[in-house]
């Protein structure tokens, strides 16, 4: 019996429900924490952020009026593909964050458990972040949580799993599109988790995920017309700076980057932090 | 140097009677008259018309006309599509970037084609043509707003002194399956509403079932429908519906057909079916315009239109004509694109290369 050949993965980025190389061709080494080689992860361009923009708009439609209730199922739907392969991200998180065994797969479990709780707000939101105003006046004044649109997000550069989910799950639960920058130096995780997010029944480009520069990327991402809001989880104070001025261009909404502990409850922070309020008035009848 | 001389040119009559006879003869075709022709006239002119009667033998009747475009040398499929494909693959960027994103801007026949096409549709779409970017003036015109006969009107009214012609579709499109009578009262219409250039169909039926002179015909009395006594006469654009056309080779002979018959202008489909322009189709048309042009010395424009939606299309579009005709060509004079949301994509691209952001669909208007 001969020994079996080694089967490399090639790990891609995920534009649009799709597993494409970067177009530029390029390709960095990814090293575990003690420095040794785990992969080739593709080091994405500007051109990838335009299109990731470009497929995460064109998802925005059909992924903000699903009905809350299927967004919901969806994203619970994630979460059970992530409890199948727990393995497999047990051991790149432990690769990519020089953790043992045991203290990865805490950090798996506490990741599966994030995107179950987020998944059940889907149809949740709308009682905390919406009201019933009283107005002077024979109407009703309602105000409802709506979606921002396209939002970009700077992954947490220091837990490449759990605060990746943390950051990427409240987005898209309100029914956002995301365009995720992972971590720069540990982007296997993320990558893999495309993997789970395309035999999830999410629709191609509600989340588009890319490896690569975290500062190359953000840049044209931050400038961009058609992004509508900035995570900056993942960004450190100058170039989060950099960010903010860039975002300013279009009113992008803003979240800023702070110290967080990732296995905390995250509270809803992050869930009401990409949502716009619309009111409409009715009138009451007779 | 585009063509290369035949030595034997000169021992050859440019057009011998009847049908081409063997290869030597159709080559010769192509290379001898840059001999005795050295220049070419507009097809809309008054000199290409006496150029054309050079041609009247081959148009003498369905058969001579049938054994002419039959003996036209057959399309090299695989060859037209490796050509169209490595003309696609060159690299445009910076500054010939920005000057190819004017010129095609320049080049577009901004087209709405709706049964709900609304007065104030059509004249919103005018107002866009006049100036594409609201935000920056310095973008270039359209050449022209093409629109349905009833809105010819309407748009001519609109667009005013502004340069930017009316192009109107006529003679029962998208179909073409009327009556002759019905297809020239059309034309006249549009024509009499001030329409400054007619799109006609073929009849693809005539013309799949080998009634050649039946197409050629109908476009002639088009063309005169065409003619106005107080002015010049509307441009005509024949669209061939390439997509229905089922071969490469009846491409290149409907492209022979039309301008033999006094066609300014070739289109290749309405945008009403699957297939619309393709990179090959237009390659071909393209070289047949040369042809032809090299034959008889007259200039014929040509217009790839439906399915032209991104920049980086219309630019693969620009350097197939400049490497077919050369830049006597690369003006909106020759050369147009008829689309709709082509534009779009090209004044996002315009706001890229002058702010160095991404530009997106809010910051331009949704038709």
């Amino acid at each position: 019996m001969s020994e079996r050949l080694a089967v490399f993965k090639t790990y891609k980025l995920y534009v649009g429900g799709k597993f494409p190389r970067s177009e530029s061709g390029r390709v960095y080494e990814v090293t575990d924490a003690k420095g040794s080689w785990l992969a080739n992860a593709p080091l994405a361009s500007r051109k990838d952020a335009r299109d990731a923009v470009v497929a995460a708009r064109k998802a925005f439609g059909g992924w903000s009026g699903a009905t809350a209730y299927n967004r919901g199922q969806i994203l619970y739907r994630v979460a059970e593909m992530l409890e199948g392969r727990r393995d497999q991200f047990v051991a790149e998180v432990a690769d990519a964050e020089g953790l043992s065994k045991a203290k990865a797969a805490a950090q798996v479990d506490a990741a599966v458990d994030r995107w179950v709780w987020y998944a059940g707000w889907s149809d949740k939101v709308a009682q905390i972040a919406g009201s019933s105003n009283p107005v002077a006046g024979p109407y009703f004044n309602l105000s409802a949580p709506e979606p921002t649109g396209v939002v970009a997000v700077v992954a947490p550069q220091e837990s490449s799993f759990l605060g990746l989910v943390s950051v990427l799950a409240p987005v898209i639960v309100t029914g956002n599109t995301a365009v995720v920058v992972a971590a720069e130096r540990a982007p296997l995780p993320a990558l893999s988790l495309a993997e789970v997010l395309a035999t999830s029944d999410l629709p191609g480009g509600v989340v588009n995920l890319l490896s690569g520069r975290t500062a190359e990327l953000s840049a044209p991402l931050a400038a961009h017309q058609d992004v509508n809001a900035l995570d900056l989880a993942g960004a450190d104070a100058a170039l989060a700076t950099e960010l903010e001025t860039a975002a300013a261009d279009n009113l992008k909404r803003v979240l800023r980057p702070r110290a967080t502990d990732w296995t905390a409850d995250p509270g809803t922070d992050r869930l009401l932090s990409f949502l716009e309020t619309k009111t409409v008035w009715h009138p009451m009848g007779v | 140097m585009r063509y290369g001389i035949n030595a034997d040119a000169a021992r050859i009559r440019p057009f011998p009677g009847g049908s081409g006879r063997g290869v030597a003869c159709r080559y010769a075709r192509r290379y001898a008259p840059l001999v005795t022709m050295p220049t070419t006239v507009p097809a809309y002119g008054n000199e290409a018309a006496g150029r054309l009667a050079s041609m009247a033998d081959v148009t003498a009747s369905n058969g001579a006309l049938r054994r002419f475009l039959h003996g036209l040398p057959g399309v090299d499929a695989v060859g037209l599509q490796a050509r169209a494909a490595t003309l696609g693959t060159r690299s445009i960027k910076t500054t010939a970037k920005a000057y190819a994103i004017d010129l095609a801007i320049s080049m577009i026949d901004l087209t709405t084609l709706e049964g709900a096409d609304t007065p104030g549709k059509v004249r919103a779409l005018c107002a866009k043509g006049v100036h594409p970017d609201p935000t920056d003036r310095t973008a270039p015109k359209v050449a022209a707003i093409c629109v349905y006969p009833d809105m010819v009107a309407t748009a001519k009214e609109a667009l005013g002194d502004s340069g930017i012609h009316v192009a109107s579709v006529a003679t029962a499109f998208p179909a073409g399956r009327a009556a002759l009578p019905v297809k020239l009262a059309d034309t006249r219409d549009a024509v009499a509403a001030g329409a400054d250039e007619i799109d006609m169909v073929i009849d693809r039926g005539a013309f799949l079932s080998g009634r050649y002179l039946e197409v050629f015909e109908e476009i002639k009395a088009v063309k005169e429908a065409c003619a106005r006594p107080d002015g010049p006469a509307a441009h005509l654009k024949v669209i061939f519906e390439t997509g229905e056309l089922q071969t490469y080779d009846n491409v290149r002979r409907v492209s022979w057909l039309a301008m033999l018959a006094g066609a300014d202008f070739i289109k290749t489909s309405t945008g009403k079916v699957a297939v619309n322009a393709t990179p090959p189709v237009t390659l071909l048309m393209l070289e047949a315009v040369r042809d032809f042009a090299a034959a008889t010395g007259v200039q014929v424009g040509v217009k790839p239109a439906g399915g032209i939606r991104t920049t980086k299309d219309a630019v693969k579009y620009l350097v197939m004509v400049n490497e077919t005709l050369g830049d006597a060509w690369l003006t909106a004079d020759w050369f147009r694109f008829g689309a709709s949301s082509l534009l779009n994509d090209l004044l996002m691209q315009r706001q890229k290369l002058s702010t160095g952001r991404y530009s997106g669909p809010d910051y331009v208007t949704v038709d």
